[in-house]
C-alpha cells in the first residue's frame, strides 16, 4: 500500500480543499479573499496606495474566471468617516481594518476566506484555520476554539464572523512550487525588473508620488522584485535577477531573510502584526 | 498525485508535537532544530538579538522564536499552539508546539489530533513527573502513531548513561498500559544543540539516531487508513452553468477520503439511506481518475440519483461503519463548566452534526495512577473519562483504533458555540444496515 502516498504538495493540496468546502457547506454567505477559481464572491480592500500592477492583475483575472468583484476603497471609507486618518497619517495600513469591517457588515458576510499562511509570521504561527471574529472583528489569541483533527467548529451567531485560512501550512516555497506545478499567473512585479528606488528605512522603496523622496535620500535605479507586496510606501524591494517562477524557488530557498522581513508594516514593533489582528485585521 | 514506487524519495510531511511542562526546554528544542537546519534567517535572527538586548540580558533566548504573542514574551511561557515549519533534503516538517501548563489537555489534543508522532520532553535532573505521564497518556489515547521520548538537559547530569537509563526504566514501567508501539528515548541537550540535529560528542554509549536523523527517518507511510472506503459528503456538487451543457446534468458529491480506497466502477452503500450503487466518475480538479485514497479530497458521481447530501456517507461494501443512536466514547473535557450527566450538546462528527445528551459518565481516568474512577459525578476541565451518548439522528462511524476520521468528535455547547469537547469513539458493537439494497426504481 505504501504506492497510496500523497507528496507534500498533494497534501497541502488536499487539506486546503477540505477547508474551502467546509465553508462551502457550512456558511450562507462566504467571501474569498484573494482571485481564486471558488465560488464566492471576492472582496479586496483597495488602500489607494496598491501598486498599479496589483489592481491590473486583480481585476483581469476577477474578469478571467466570472467571478463578482467586490473592491472597498479606504478612500471612500475616510469620506465617509468609516475610517478616521490621525494628523498627518500617511499609511493606510490601519484605515484599512474598519474599512474591511465595514464590507463585512454591508455584505453581511459570515465567513471570509483568506491567504494568510502561519509561516509569515510569528502572531500568525498562533491562528486557527478557522479563525473566529467577535461582532467587533476581534481575534482573541487567548481564548481560541481548539482544533482537532479535520473537524472545525464553524458556528457562529448572528453578527460574528469567521476568518478561514486554508493556506496555513503553507510555506513560501510551498506556494511557489504550486505554481510551478500548476502553471499559475502571478502579478509582474514578483518577477525581476527594473525600478527608482529610494532607501528609506534601511530598504529600497519604490519611487512613488504618496510619499516622493526628500531632499537628501538617495534614489537609484535598481533590477528588483517584490517577495510580499504590501503598500507601495512601505514594501521593501529586494534587488533580484530572478526572472521566472524556477529562479525565484531558487532564490527563495536560499534566501536568509524572511518573506515579510522587507514588510515595513511588520516592523513598526515586534507585536505589529498581532495588534492588527486583534482590531479585525486579516 | 500518486507517486511511482521507483522515483526519487518522495518529499512528504511529517506532523508531529513537542509536549513538556514549564521549564522542560520545549521552544528551546523547536529553536534548536530550527537553528540547526538553517531554517532561521537573518531577520528572526536580528529580532531574537534585539529582545536578547532589551529583555534577555543579551542572552538570546531561542524560545522567543515560539512564543509570538506579546503576552507569552511578556511572561516567558507559551500560551497557545504555535506552528512551525521547517524541511530537511528527506521531509517537510509541520511542528505544533503545545503549552505544557493551563489549558494542557485541549491545547494538546489541538496540537496533537492529527500528527504522526509527539516528542516528550523530561528534564533529566527531574526525571518523570505527573506532566511526562499525561502527555504520553494523552499522545497515546490519540493514537498518535509514534513517540520520542527526549530526554533533556543531559549536560546538567553528566551525561550520565545510568540517569537515561533510569528515566527510561520509569517510562517503561507505564508504557505497558498505554498501548504505545513506537517509541524512542533520545539523551540530548537542547540549548547546546547535542543529538538534535548533530551527534554530541558526550554520549558515545548512545548508539540511536539524533532526533532530526530519527524524524527524517520515521515511517509514516501507513499511518492512515487504506483498507476501508469512507466519503464523508461535504457538499452537494451542482455546478450552476446554464452556458456549459456538459455540466447540466451533473451532480457530485465532494469530500476527503475519511479511509480507503475507491475506484470507478465499485460498489457503494450511501448512509443513511443504505442504498447500493456505483460509482461512474472520480473527479478532481485536474480531471477524471480512475481510483483516489485516503485523505484525497475528490468529487464522485454516482450510476443512480439517490438522495445523499451534506452529511451522508458513502462506504465500501466490506467492512461496514457501526451506524445508531447510542455512542460510547472516550473524551477530553476542555470546558471550565463540567460535563454532567443529563447535558445537551451537539455532537460534530465528519460533516455531520446533531444534538445529542449526556446519557452516562462512566469512568474518570485519573492521569497520576492511570486508574479509573469510577462513575463521577461530573468531568472537569482538562479531564479525560469514558461517557454514553445518545444522539438524536443515527451516525455513522468506526472505533477511532480504526480510523481517527470517522471515530473522531467535537462536542459544542449550543449558544455559546463553544467547543467543550473532544471525543474518541469505541469500535461499533452493532452495523446499520447489514443488507444493503439495491437501488431501484
Amino acid at each position: 500500500m505504501s504506492g497510496y502516498h500523497l507528496d507534500h504538495l498533494a497534501h497541502l493540496e488536499t487539506e486546503a480543499i477540505h477547508i474551502m468546502r467546509e465553508v462551502a457547506g457550512e456558511f450562507e454567505r462566504p467571501a474569498l479573499f484573494h482571485p481564486s477559481d471558488m465560488p464566492f464572491p471576492l472582496l479586496n480592500v483597495d488602500t489607494g496606495h496598491h501598486f498599479p500592477e496589483l489592481n491590473e492583475f486583480r481585476d483581469r483575472r476577477a474578469a478571467q474566471l466570472g467571478a463578482r468583484l467586490i473592491v472597498r476603497r479606504v478612500e471612500e471609507a475616510i469620506a465617509r468617516g468609516i475610517a478616521v486618518p490621525a494628523n498627518g497619517e500617511i499609511s493606510r495600513n490601519r484605515l484599512q481594518i474598519p474599512t474591511l469591517l465595514a464590507a463585512i457588515e454591508e455584505y453581511r458576510f459570515d465567513c471570509c476566506i483568506g491567504g494568510a499562511r502561519r509561516d509569515e509570521e510569528k502572531a500568525r504561527a498562533k491562528e486557527r484555520f478557522f479563525s473566529f471574529r467577535d461582532g467587533f472583528g476581534q481575534w482573541d489569541p487567548k481564548n481560541q476554539r481548539p482544533e482537532i483533527w479535520n473537524l472545525y467548529n464553524a458556528r457562529l451567531n448572528p453578527g460574528e464572523n469567521m476568518r478561514v485560512f486554508p493556506l496555513s501550512n503553507w510555506t513560501e516555497v510551498d506556494v511557489w512550487e504550486y505554481i510551478r506545478r500548476e502553471r499559475l499567473e502571478v502579478p509582474p512585479i514578483y518577477f525581476s525588473h527594473g525600478r527608482q528606488c529610494v532607501r528609506r528605512g534601511g530598504q529600497w522603496l519604490p519611487v512613488n508620488g504618496l510619499a516622493p523622496p526628500k531632499p537628501g535620500e538617495e534614489v537609484r535605479e535598481l533590477v528588483v522584485r517584490v517577495r510580499t507586496i504590501g503598500d507601495i510606501i512601505s514594501t521593501g524591494m529586494i534587488e533580484s535577477p530572478a526572472s521566472s517562477i524556477d529562479d525565484i524557488i531558487a532564490e527563495v530557498a536560499a534566501a536568509r531573510v524572511t518573506e515579510r522581513g522587507a514588510r515595513a508594516d511588520d516592523r513598526a514593533s515586534e507585536a505589529a502584526m498581532e495588534d492588527r489582528k486583534k482590531a479585525g485585521y486579516f | 498525485m500518486i507517486m511511482p514506487l521507483s522515483a526519487q524519495p518522495v518529499a512528504d510531511i511529517l506532523r508531529f508535537n513537542t509536549c513538556g511542562s514549564v521549564d522542560d526546554g520545549k521552544s528551546t528544542l523547536i529553536g534548536r532544530l530550527l537553528y540547526d537546519t538553517k531554517s532561521l534567517m537573518e531577520d528572526q535572527l536580528e529580532a531574537l538579538e534585539r529582545s536578547a538586548d532589551l529583555s534577555g540580558g543579551g542572552r538570546i533566548n531561542l524560545a522567543n522564536l515560539t512564543d509570538g504573542l506579546r503576552a507569552e514574551r511578556e511572561q516567558g511561557i507559551t500560551i497557545d499552539v504555535a506552528y512551525r515549519y521547517f524541511a530537511t533534503p528527506r521531509r517537510k516538517f509541520i511542528i505544533a508546539d503545545t503549552p505544557g501548563h493551563v489549558q494542557y489537555t485541549r491545547n494538546m489534543v489541538t496540537g496533537a489530533s492529527l500528527a504522526n508522532l509527539a516528542i516528550v520532553l523530561v528534564d533529566a535532573r527531574t526525571g518523570v513527573i505527573e506532566q511526562s505521564r499525561r502527555h504520553t497518556a494523552i499522545a497515546a489515547l490519540l493514537r498518535i502513531p509514534h513517540l520520542v521520548v527526549a530526554v533533556n538537559k543531559m549536560d546538567l547530569v553528566g551525561w550520565s548513561e545510568e540517569r537515561f537509563l533510569e528515566i527510561r526504566a520509569q517510562f517503561e514501567a507505564f508504557l505497558p498500559r498505554l498501548d504505545m508501539k513506537d517509541v524512542q528515548f533520545i539523551p540530548l541537550s537542547a540549548l547546546n544543540g547535542d543529538n538534535v540535529v548533530e551527534r554530541s560528542p558526550h554520549t558515545a554509549w548512545y548508539a540511536g539516531p539524533t532526533l532530526l536523523g530519527h524524524l527524517e527517518q520515521v515511517h509514516i507511510g501507513s499511518d492512515w487508513n487504506l483498507q476501508d472506503f469512507r466519503l464523508p459528503v461535504q457538499w452537494v456538487n451542482r455546478p450552476n452553468q446554464p452556458g456549459d451543457a456538459r455540466h447540466h446534468d451533473f451532480r457530485g458529491f465532494s469530500g476527503q477520503i475519511a479511509g480507503g480506497i475507491v475506484r470507478r466502477g465499485q460498489a457503494v452503500v450511501a448512509l443513511p439511506g443504505g442504498l447500493r450503487t456505483r460509482v461512474k466518475e472520480i473527479h478532481t480538479f485536474d480531471g477524471p481518475v480512475e481510483e483516489a485514497f485516503c485523505p484525497q479530497s475528490v468529487t464522485l458521481r454516482l450510476e443512480h440519483d439517490i438522495d445523499i447530501s451534506r452529511g451522508s456517507m458513502l462506504v465500501g461494501l466490506e467492512n461496514l461503519p457501526g451506524g445508531g443512536t447510542d455512542l460510547h466514547a472516550r473524551i477530553c473535557w476542555m470546558h471550565p463548566r463540567p460535563l454532567r450527566r443529563g447535558h445537551k450538546l451537539l455532537f460534530k462528527h465528519t460533516t455531520n452534526t446533531v444534538p445529542a445528551v449526556v446519557t452516562e459518565i462512566e469512568h474518570r481516568l485519573d492521569i497520576a495512577s492511570l486508574e479509573t474512577r469510577i462513575a463521577p459525578d461530573a468531568l472537569g476541565l482538562n479531564d479525560l473519562g469514558e461517557i454514553r451518548l445518545r444522539t438524536a439522528r443515527p451516525v455513522f462511524f468506526d472505533g477511532y483504533a480504526t480510523n481517527r476520521l470517522t471515530g473522531s468528535f467535537l462536542l459544542i455547547e449550543p449558544g455559546t458555540n463553544a467547543t467543550v469537547g473532544a471525543g474518541m469513539l469505541h469500535p461499533p458493537t452493532q452495523t446499520l444496515c447489514s443488507e444493503p439494497t439495491d437501488y431501484t426504481i
